[in-house]
């Protein structure tokens, strides 16, 4: 931003130096930021001009109008024995700041009615990433790669409660990022599966909601390999804060790479589903896997009285396992209870089952294999 | 009107004592009086929710709340902001002072009166209520967007309902403003010789009789959604979830105007009592006010340009929205050439006044910047946007009523307010406003999402100062009550006129006016 902010800055931060400056302190990584971010695509770096052109049209307004109305608070006082005019319209003053503020305002329209035409076009993309939105995670899948994996927080609870130190990327780190190659015309598509959620990177400059029932579209295209980090924008119930989107740009060559190893995983997890596996095994896996329960149902399974049902002690979780499967796979229409089916694959389902069935107080010895899970899909 | 009343000598105030009185009445003054206190219960009410919420983003990490309560918090402080605070606290001023203004013995509607005030407690027990019950409050944000807000509990239903009983007394409230404009002016009064709060209180009327029935048919289909098995919002069962929320916006985007036009009718009677001059452009405020209403029902879209509309679509809302800029900029041009070479004295209502001006054009150049799609996909669902609507509703809506309250107070009360104390009052919120919401536009550019509990550490700083504002903005308003009490209750007596500058009708009467006025028709000049 332009003068006038940096001029406030000065005067709040001075305000309140003591108290600012001594809780700000033990913080590191203290930015006082006052712009976009730095651009890292096309669009970012023209959303970055258009704003910096407006900025500072709206402020030579503001400085202007402000400006007339403060030289006349300080000048036509009564106490300076200012004597009262006795005008009360001029046509000709009316029609002069009615049109010009019309022509400014055409000024503003041309420039950004081209970087809109130019951000709405998606043609010519040279790969295609589809990217879901659930309650509280991203699902990004590669279709013509054949490759789909999720995305959740990986800031520890401790640090979201206070107990441990905050880290540098505290709330803005991911198990999995999604993986682009740099300057390619990535074509994003976007949906969810509950509620609207919305995928925003400030430094791509896209941001778009992510509907159930919609597709829609967007791209990007990124100058440089490195980490990019942003958040949901659109409020999604609860968890909203904590459901961040991490990019990692790879050059063409690390791409590709990455593209391998991914495919790899798949087979290997395609081989698991068919084995048999001991009840450690499939405690140890669900315990993993019930991090995504935990976000309703609690870390121990309590779940939040009235919002979310506990599993410790359900009816569910310690009665026939059929009906327990089907709620895990098909979810409950209507409430926060995802499907599960589209999300884990028959390893994890038969796991997550397993465990909550024996864990917090639930004790019904059944152990579950993927094979009855991949029966019933 | 029964025969007997007209027997009786108007002056005499024929009431029951006590409770009974403020239960029966249908006197404006009185109704007025009882519009103006809830709205300040609701203030406070929605004020601790804020406490709450700044209370909760002073550092990182979750320390005060849980973020389904937080997000409880932030619903709850818009609607009662909205719907409790802003349209009953200007509805107490439209009692108050329409018949004042015009000449009218009171509202045409006098019993219609008395109940679309009465609804107004009921209702907001029942959405205050739904902290109590299973699941608690609605958590959705005050869009209340489906298909979040299907998931809600049964304080999504309470919710519901209470918006349904606000909006039934907001179109009476409208409708009785409609009625008395047209039908109660005193001889002579032409349309254009309405003093402008009268006019932008007449368009304001008009607006919420054509967008509240809106919001109740949105809320309804969120209902039967919810409960009766339609799926109007679910793509499942062939729905849109945007249809909820272009339906919403076409609702959301006039109600804006509706909180903001009445404060500008405010502004408007303010600058040129403390200026000494008349308001210039009288024909132009009134035709922008018009044109303002006019635009507010072709721009809803712009408040969701990231949901993936048709380029023809982003293109068109977008000119539309820019275009508010223009009716927009001559009222404040003219409230500027109004104090142009006059005498003016800034005793508080002038101060709020003033500040009005000055904020209010930081938050219109920020719409202005809002409404550029492009630069918009950065902004959308930021801390830029709770900025630009803190700086129009806080700066524009409700330090006008404070203004409002300066600057009628001593008519309706007979005694003057401790001008000290006022303006004290004045100073602490307009720089406690500032060091709250300012440094949100950084917050927002730097890409700090709205709505989250927690924050990543880059937004530390400027949430802190944010915080500590948001604190002393909320202490400051506790001079605010005691200095209205003390006015009520005693202090220097206030002559007839009040004000040296005063024009208009209610200034010719006596301070503090009987309690019936005008029982027979002023001459207006």
């Amino acid at each position: 931003m332009m003068k006038m902010p940096v001029f406030r800055i000065t005067a709040i931060t001075s305000f309140l130096t003591g108290t600012a400056a001594f809780i700000a302190a033990p913080n590191l990584y203290a930015e006082w930021g006052l712009n976009l971010p730095p651009p890292s695509s096309p669009v970012a770096a023209d959303i970055l001009d258009l704003h910096n052109m407006i900025m500072l049209v709206c402020l030579i307004i503001l400085i202007i109008v402000s400006g007339a109305m403060f030289w006349s608070v300080f000048r036509h006082r009564k106490s300076r024995g200012a004597v009262a005019a006795k005008f009360s319209h001029s046509t000709k003053l009316e029609i002069v700041w009615t049109i010009i503020p019309f022509l400014i305002l055409v000024g503003m329209a041309i420039p950004s009615t081209n970087v809109l035409l130019k951000m709405e076009d998606t043609t010519d993309s040279t790969l295609t990433i589809k990217v879901t939105g659930y309650q509280w995670k991203w699902r990004y899948e590669y279709p013509e790669q054949g490759i789909s994996f999720f995305s959740t927080l990986s800031t520890a609870r401790d640090q979201i409660e206070n107990k441990a130190d905050k880290g540098e990327n505290y709330l803005l780190e991911v198990d999995n990022p999604i993986v682009l190659p740099e300057g390619r015309k990535v074509r994003i598509l976007l949906t969810a599966n509950d509620v609207i959620h919305a995928w925003w990177i400030p430094k791509f400059g896209v941001k778009k909601d992510a509907i159930p029932g919609y597709i829609n579209e967007m791209w990007v295209n990124v100058d440089e390999p490195g980490t990019y980090r942003g958040q949901c924008a659109e409020l999604c119930g609860k968890d909203h804060g904590y459901m961040p989107i991490v990019a990692e740009v790879l050059s063409e060559q690390d791409f590709n790479a990455w593209v391998e190893s991914q495919t790899q995983l798949q087979a290997v997890a395609d081989e698991a589903a068919d084995k048999t596996w001991s009840s450690e095994e499939l405690m140890a896996r669900g315990k993993e896997v019930y991090g995504q329960c935990a976000a309703c149902h609690g870390a121990e399974g309590q779940g939040v009285p009235g919002a979310f049902p506990a599993i410790a002690g359900s009816a569910i979780a310690t009665g026939p396992i059929d009906s327990h499967v089907d709620l895990v796979m098909n979810g409950r229409p209507g409430t926060a209870m995802a499907a599960f089916k589209t999300q884990l694959n028959d390893l994890d389902v038969a796991a997550v089952i397993t465990y909550q069935r024996n864990s917090f107080g639930n004790n019904t010895g059944d152990a579950v294999q993927p094979a009855e899970i991949k029966a019933k899909r | 009107m029964a025969t007997a009343d007209i027997a009786h000598h108007d002056d005499h105030d024929h009431h029951p004592y006590g409770f009974m009185r403020w239960v029966t009445t249908t006197n404006h003054k009185d109704i007025g009086t009882m519009y103006l206190i809830f709205s300040l219960v609701m203030f406070f009410v929605g004020g601790a929710m804020a406490m709450m919420i700044r209370a909760e983003l002073f550092q990182p990490g979750l320390q005060v709340i849980d973020p389904q309560t937080f997000n409880m918090m932030t619903t709850m402080h818009a609607l009662i902001m909205i719907f409790g605070a802003v349209m009953p606290g200007f509805v107490g001023f439209a009692n108050w002072q329409i018949p004042l203004m015009i000449g009218a013995p009171d509202m045409a509607l006098p019993r219609l009166n008395n109940w679309s005030f009465w609804i107004l407690p009921f209702a907001f027990t029942m959405l205050l209520g739904t902290l109590l019950v299973e699941g608690g409050g609605p958590a959705g944000g005050w869009t209340l967007y489906a298909p979040l807000s299907i998931q809600g509990g049964m304080g999504v239903d309470m919710t519901i309902l209470a918006i349904h009983m606000m909006g039934i007394s907001s179109v009476l409230g409208a409708i009785n403003v409609i009625v008395t404009i047209f039908n109660m002016r005193a001889p002579s009064m032409t349309l254009m010789k309405m003093p402008l709060f009268v006019w932008t209180w007449l368009i304001t009327a008009f607006l919420l009789i054509a967008v509240m029935p809106v919001l109740a048919g949105a809320v309804t289909m969120l209902l039967t959604d919810r409960h009766f098995g339609t799926a109007f919002f679910d793509p499942a069962g062939g729905g849109d979830p945007v249809l909820f929320q272009h339906v919403f916006w076409f609702f959301g985007h006039p109600e804006v105007y509706i909180l903001i036009l009445p404060a500008f009718g405010v502004i408007s009677e303010i600058i040129p009592t403390f200026a000494r001059k008349p308001l210039f452009g009288y024909d132009s405020m009134v035709f922008a006010t018009a044109g303002i209403a006019f635009l507010s029902f072709i721009v809803w879209a712009h408040h969701m340009f990231t949901v993936g509309m048709p380029l023809t679509g982003e293109l068109f809302f977008m000119y539309s929205t820019m275009l508010i800029a223009v009716p927009t900029g001559v009222k404040v041009f003219n409230w500027i050439s109004t104090m142009w070479r006059g005498s003016m004295t800034f005793e508080t209502p002038m101060l709020f006044a003033v500040a009005v001006v000055f904020l209010f054009t930081i938050g219109g150049l920020s719409g202005l910047m809002l409404a550029i799609t492009p630069a918009d996909f950065q902004y959308h669902d930021t801390y830029f946007v709770v900025a630009h609507f803190h700086y129009v509703l806080f700066s524009g809506s409700i330090m006008a009523m404070m203004g409002a309250v300066y600057y009628w107070l001593p008519k309706w009360t007979g005694h003057m307010y401790n001008e000290k104390l006022g303006q004290l009052h004045f100073w602490l919120t307009a720089i406690f406003f500032n060091i709250t919401f300012f440094p949100q536009h950084f917050l927002g550019l730097a890409g700090m999402p709205r709505r989250i509990p927690d924050y990543a550490l880059q937004f530390t700083e400027f949430n802190v100062v944010s915080s500590i504002g948001a604190f002393g903005l909320g202490i400051a308003q506790l001079l605010f009550v005691y200095i209205v009490v003390q006015t009520i209750r005693g202090g220097q007596k206030a002559s007839d006129e009040v004000w040296e500058g005063s024009h208009g009708l209610e200034w010719t009467l006596p301070s503090p006016p009987p309690y019936h006025t005008f029982a027979t028709p002023p001459q207006v000049r």
